[in-house]
């Protein structure tokens, strides 16, 4: 089998590809999964990449990214030396680790750790050979290919990825970190794959980290699935800091059932290309979910929140608020929609998203959509877009500020309303140390990943340890 | 009689708040009625209006010699009973002068009188509006939006003024009230005081019942009327707190 | 309290409609008061003459002006001794009120849709080549249209060969005087509450009545050509002022802008055609009265309003069309230019018949309102209330390219049984130091879906812009659906946009409050909603204001369980 395909992205590059490597592409498929691969790639061949003529797509153009020659690797990287990939240096913040890179999942020796209290953890491969059932009962149930064709085409590709389970009343005693690196000297397309399961009752935190180490260009095309059992409670933080010329699809299906408490964090600080598109269903009453997000671009990046919430039961409450700053030709969407069904009463939504342009290049585009369809509910929206409090500035210069440190100082204010909401207080001064370096424009991408180094010129050292992976 | 309550029960998502009132009010009386924070006093208002949240479990309410708890809200309201909120709630947008034609026109109706055309309506709104002492401006604004807590208890005296019930029944409508405007509620009141209607006033403080002299003080403890007597009841009230009150049930509680 | 008027050389007295004028307190920063007249029928105001000096002499006595001082009524509704003004009690009657059909001869243009159509339209309407022209190419590129479904409604397939593109009321001889008018028709405007004779001795309106898309009489156009002003129907503006609509229809709305606006431009019947010249602000309201009324008739009107540097008018339309069975199409483009420090008000009050509790017939009313500020200090202000038509696709929109330019959008929608609208506004930001208002409530009930679809768009060249938007959605009964689409865009660092939406339903404390003073459910809401829409209804000129007031609360009429 041929382990590397170098194309750019069409449309009907895939169907061909697909057959083609059909084999090597199921080889460790429980049955079901087969089917759901070959009607996937059947609903991709119907649906087709998305285009601007799209009411979602609208204000993101794929065309640039799709331009670009990719490599298609199916087939994990042998040899790969995992203490020259992963370093983590972040004071006091004790995860445990599981590394990706360039989509696969990466270990030393054992790709799929049971521990002692029953929470799995490892390679999605891995565990679909080892709890078939398990992963089927989850997997593709929330994600729905038919809808979404990156979806789809992630169905029927994806060969690895990361498989979090906490069972039933277990907490997972400290937060897990998924470092998914991109580095390769060449193009890549890379599709994986993750699922967490959250048994009744549990609680996890999940700190998941997009990074790439180089500056060559990448596409990826990720699907997570993550499903709140009742009662269950889940932190997340997704962190992404990739670099001007990477694409990053990301979509995240939340299941919340019964009473489930979600808290999720969109840290964007770099990145090419990043689209967000979360989606959350309540399937139960009386859940909670609370999404925030904050995004820094400059450059010409462009950023695209989707985020689509559900309330398909009642007594549910989510929440949204999502801020921006926009600098130089960079560009932000926001797009949220809030679907209240018709026996969801007693619902409270709101959703809110602020942003601020720098210059006369950035751009803005915000679309939160209620949509409502039963009379007993509270919800509210807002979207704000303008510049720094004019007042405030001259105010803080007026006390001798100068103007750099005000204006640093104000956006530093307004991005801190997100990130002061992350429960984890390493985690959170250590993003806020990395907002600060953002908003100075001293945070780039490096050859070490900027999560695992204080300062890029100095040499990092690298800790890992080796029992965590 | 014109309101006979006996053995009323009433609670709230399963919560029990009135415990068995027993009420005897007459017309021409004024009955204070007052209690410490919580004791059911507004519920026990809310329910003779007929707030459906409050479910009755038991007992019986006789208003003009018929069963008023089998009546709405707005029937209550047309026969006669007014209920002078706590906690006035604003309506914007509807300005008090629109609000109360609709009220004062409703109840004619009900009545069997013509509807009040708008001259007819603008006198006896200035008519009234006189009699509290109500600001011309303020009958103009939207229904309690952004009124000061004092200007939200004048209006509701206004309203009453307007509706002429028989059985009014005011909730902590002193409360939030300076010196003059206490003077001018109370004086509305008892310009409105005839031998056919009646007040039952819940308060915290004797100093309203210096001006409105009641005939009967109630005293409601724990979602009972546990202690009536006369004004004078009042004034030990504020003399000694309700503390007494307590020790007093704690005691017949341990003797009963 | 019964006022008598006075002679003010505007012949207000008594006009044999057994008048019972009162009076009604204006803002104090124009020009005094106007006058409510209750005809029997429907209130009416005549509005404010906004600069004519006269409007002082319109008598009310000393007391009679002090006692609203005194009562501190500005800006509000006096209803006086007459007491059939009684709007509330008029909320009992709960048929549709406008719903009636008026015999009057009617000419069809051939059932269906072809070029053999379009030629037949202008040539009846003995139109200039350059119109066919027009009417042709805008024809051809809608056969390559496809129908818009973006919309979150749910619209019926409209067979297009199925209606009739045009009918006019048979001419028996040109009207000089109203004597000469279908008796019939006047009566129409009788049951709606409005007589040409009423309006042509109370001085006030100036009315251009379109009766299924022929102008039948305009008033006033002598009052109005001493200040150089134009209001006419578009048929006689294409005869009398070729150059004018040459140079300005489908200036603002294309004849490729969209499927509807298309069509309209092929086949457009008749509107209204309005002209302010330089530094006029026009003396009175200028109003239309729209009204399908011969079975299946698409109505087409369009209606194009020019006002010249400095110019001001201010411009009503009201629509009530009879009850019918079969769905009725309304497609009509309205465009606005207004030059340099130049001001257009447009304000709509539709009530078309929304289809009975079933969702049976009504209007479908997909509409394409848009103007332009094309001079600096420029304003367009769109008010609408939108109670009736069973489908409402409508988005009055500014585009704002003068600077300092200055957009209003303020609507109160009502949808209730099967009504579905999806209506709001663009604002497109070009100039610098352009601002825009956007106050949208949506009120549902029953099983109908209302939108909010707004779009604001701030381009790169708009420095220092400013949009205020706030949609608020009222929710009445727990089958029904409230929607806010907004779509916010921003390219330019120096401006700022606000977006603020609620989506509740009536607070049972409120409803409680209105019970216990002795109202039932349906006026209490009827009141509560009137309310909650005041921010909007405050913008419309009296006349509808309080015809928009009744309209609230009928539309609403069973929607409470
Ligand atoms: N809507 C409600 N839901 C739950 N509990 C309620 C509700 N309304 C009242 N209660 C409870 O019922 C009890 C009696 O309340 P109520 O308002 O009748 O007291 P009160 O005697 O009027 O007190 P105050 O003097 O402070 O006005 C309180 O414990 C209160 O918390
Ligand atoms: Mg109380």
């Amino acid at each position: 089998m041929q382990d590397v395909i170098k194309q750019n992205i069409t449309k009907e590059l895939f169907p061909g590809l697909f057959r083609e490597h059909r084999a090597a592409i199921t080889a460790g498929d429980y049955p079901s999964l087969t089917v759901q691969r070959d009607n996937a790639i059947r609903r991709f061949e119907e649906l087709g990449f998305p285009t601007i003529k799209l009411e979602a797509w609208k204000n993101t153009d794929l065309k640039e990214s799709f331009g670009k020659e990719y490599n298609f690797v199916l087939k994990p990287e042998q040899g790969v030396d995992v203490q020259k990939v992963f370093r983590c240096n972040i004071p006091h913040l004790d995860t445990a680790i599981m590394g990706q890179l360039n989509g696969w999942y990466v270990s030393k020796d054992v790709p799929l750790m049971e521990l002692g209290n029953g929470i799995i953890m490892g390679s999605l491969a891995e565990a679909m050979k080892k709890y078939p059932a398990l992963i089927e009962a989850h997997l593709g149930k929330y994600a729905d290919f038919n809808t979404d064709s990156f979806t789809a085409l992630n169905t029927a590709f994806f060969m690895d990825g990361v498989f979090i389970y906490v069972p039933e009343n277990v907490k997972s005693p400290k937060p897990v970190q998924i470092i998914n690196v991109i580095h390769h000297d060449q193009n890549l397309f890379l599709q994986s794959r993750n699922l967490v399961v959250l048994g009744k009752n549990s609680r996890l935190s999940l700190v998941h980290c997009d990074d790439s180490y180089n500056h060559q260009p990448s596409f990826s095309n990720v699907v997570t699935e993550i499903c709140l059992g009742e009662y269950s409670s889940l932190d997340h933080y997704k962190l992404q800091n990739l670099n001007n010329a990477s694409t990053l699809i990301s979509s995240v299906y939340f299941q919340m059932e019964a009473s489930a408490q979600l808290e999720s964090h969109y840290i964007s600080l770099n990145g090419g290309l990043l689209r967000n598109n979360i989606r959350l269903r309540f399937n139960g009453p009386h859940g909670d979910a609370k999404i925030y997000g904050i995004y820094l671009m400059d450059s010409k990046q462009h950023i695209d929140n989707q985020v689509f919430v559900d309330h398909a039961f009642p007594d549910c409450i989510s929440g949204e608020l999502f801020k921006g700053i926009l600098d130089e030709h960079s560009s932000g969407v926001f797009n949220g929609h809030v679907l209240v069904e018709r026996n969801a009463v007693r619902t409270n939504a709101y959703q809110s998203n602020r942003n601020i342009l720098l210059t006369e290049t950035a751009k803005v585009n915000s679309k939160p959509f209620l949509e409502i369809y039963n009379d007993d509910v509270k919800c509210s929206h807002g979207s704000t877009t303008g510049q720094l409090d004019q007042d405030a500035m001259y105010y803080l210069r007026q006390r001798g500020i100068g103007e750099d440190s005000a204006r640093m100082l104000l956006m530093y204010a307004y991005a801190d309303e997100v990130i002061s909401r992350i429960a984890i207080d390493p985690l959170r001064y250590r993003i806020e140390d990395m907002v600060k370096k953002r908003l100075q424009g001293e945070l780039q991408i490096c050859e070490a990943c900027v999560l695992h180094c204080n300062t890029p010129e100095q040499p990092v050292e690298f800790v890992i340890d080796m029992t965590k992976i | 009689m014109l309101l006979s309550i006996k053995n009323l029960h009433a609670s709230i998502n399963g919560k029990e708040i009135l415990k068995g009132i027993d009420l005897d009010v007459n017309q021409g009386e004024v009955h204070a009625i007052m209690g410490p924070n919580g004791t059911g006093k507004s519920t026990l208002a809310s329910v003779i209006a007929g707030r459906e949240v409050f479910d009755v479990t038991s007992g019986e309410v006789i208003y003009k010699g018929r069963n008023l708890l089998k009546l709405a809200v707005e029937e209550r309201a047309r026969e006669g009973i007014f209920l002078g909120f706590q906690y006035p709630v604003e309506i914007p947008g509807v300005s008090i002068t629109n609000f109360m034609r609709t009220a004062v026109n409703e109840v004619r109706k009900f009545k069997g009188l013509d509807p009040l055309g708008g001259g007819a309506f603008l006198k006896l709104m200035e008519e009234k509006k006189k009699l509290v002492e109500l600001t011309s401006n303020l009958a103009n604004r939207s229904v309690n939006e952004g009124f000061s807590g004092g200007e939200k208890k004048k209006n509701e005296i206004f309203q009453m003024a307007m509706l002429e019930p028989t059985l009014a029944i005011l909730d902590e409508t002193d409360s939030g009230l300076d010196i003059d405007a206490l003077r001018v509620v109370a004086n509305g009141v008892n310009k409105l005081r005839t031998k056919d209607n009646a007040f039952m006033v819940i308060t915290h403080y004797q100093r309203l019942l210096d001006y409105i002299i009641p005939d009967f003080v109630h005293v409601l403890f724990e979602g009972k009327i546990v202690k009536s007597g006369s004004k004078e009841l009042a004034l030990e009230l504020e003399e000694k707190g309700y503390d007494w009150i307590r020790k007093e049930q704690r005691d017949n509680g341990i003797a009963g | 309290m019964r006022y008598r008027m006075q002679d003010t050389g505007y012949g207000m007295r008594d006009t044999g409609c057994r008048m019972t004028a009162q009076v009604k307190m204006h803002e104090s920063r124009s020009a005094g008061m106007s006058i409510l007249v209750w005809n029997g029928i429907g209130i009416r105001f005549f509005p404010t003459f906004v600069s004519d000096p006269r409007i002082e002499k319109i008598c009310v006595t000393k007391q009679v002006l002090e006692y609203l001082n005194d009562l501190s009524l500005q800006g509000q509704l006096v209803i006086m001794e007459s007491d059939p003004d009684n709007i509330i009690n008029e909320v009992t009657q709960s048929d549709y009120k406008y719903g009636f059909v008026t015999e009057i001869e009617t000419e069809y243009a051939p059932i269906g849709l072809s070029e053999d159509t379009v030629r037949y339209i202008s040539l009846k309407k003995n139109e200039p080549e350059f119109m066919l022209e027009y009417r042709l190419k805008a024809f051809r590129h809608w056969l390559t249209m496809k129908v818009p479904e973006w919309a979150h409604l749910d619209i019926p397939p409209i067979d297009f060969q199925d209606i009739y593109f045009y009918a006019a009321p048979k001419k028996k001889k040109q009207y000089e005087s109203l004597d000469q008018v279908d008796p019939e028709l006047l009566a129409t405007f009788d049951k709606l509450g409005i007589s040409l004779e009423e309006q042509k001795k109370l001085a006030g309106v100036a009315v251009d009545a379109v009766i299924d898309s022929v102008s039948v009489k305009t008033t006033f156009s002598e009052t109005l050509s001493k200040y150089g002003i134009i209001f006419c129907s578009m048929s006689e503006a294409i005869q009398n002022h070729p150059d004018l609509v040459k140079q300005y229809l489908g200036s603002v709305v294309p004849y490729t802008d969209n499927y509807y606006a298309s069509l309209n431009s092929a086949v457009f019947s008749d509107g209204s055609f309005c002209y302010i010249p330089k530094g006029v602000r026009c003396p009175v309201e200028l109003s239309t009265y729209f009204r399908i009324n011969a079975a299946n008739t698409g109505q087409f009107e369009r209606t194009l309003i020019v006002a010249d540097e400095g110019a001001y008018v201010s411009y009503m339309e009201g629509c009530t069309a009879p009850q019918r069975d079969e769905n009725q199409l309304h497609a009509a483009v309205v465009e606005i230019v207004a030059m340099k420090d130049a001001s257009v008000k447009y304000s709509t009050v539709q009530n078309w018949y929304p289809g009975d509790k079933s969702g049976k017939g009504g209007i479908y009313n997909f509409v394409t309102k848009r103007g332009i500020c094309k001079g600096s200090n420029s304003k367009i202000s769109w008010t609408q209330v939108e109670t009736g038509s069973a489908i409402t696709w409508k988005y009055p929109s500014c585009i704002l390219l003068g600077d300092n330019s200055v957009g209003e959008f303020y609507s109160v929608a009502v949808t209730n049984n099967h009504q579905q609208a999806d209506t709001g506004t663009k604002m497109l930001h070009l100039g610098k130091n352009t601002k825009s208002t956007i106050i949208s409530k949506g009120i549902s009930a029953g099983k109908s879906n209302n939108s909010y679809r707004g779009l604001v768009r701030i381009s790169r060249n708009a420095a220092n812009s400013r949009n205020y938007s706030q949609c608020d959605s009222l929710l009445l009964g727990s089958a029904c659906g409230a929607h806010t689409w907004p779509y916010i865009q921003v390219e330019n660092k120096s401006s700022i946009v606000e977006h603020e939406a609620t989506t509740s339903k009536i607070s049972e404390d409120q409803l409680f409050y209105c019970q216990q003073r002795g109202m039932d459910a349906e006026s209490a809401i009827g009141l509560i909603v009137n309310g909650y829409a005041k921010e909007v209804l405050k913008q419309l000129p009296m006349e509808f204001a309080v015809e928009a007031q009744k309209l609230l609360s009928i539309s609403l009429e069973g929607s409470v369980g």
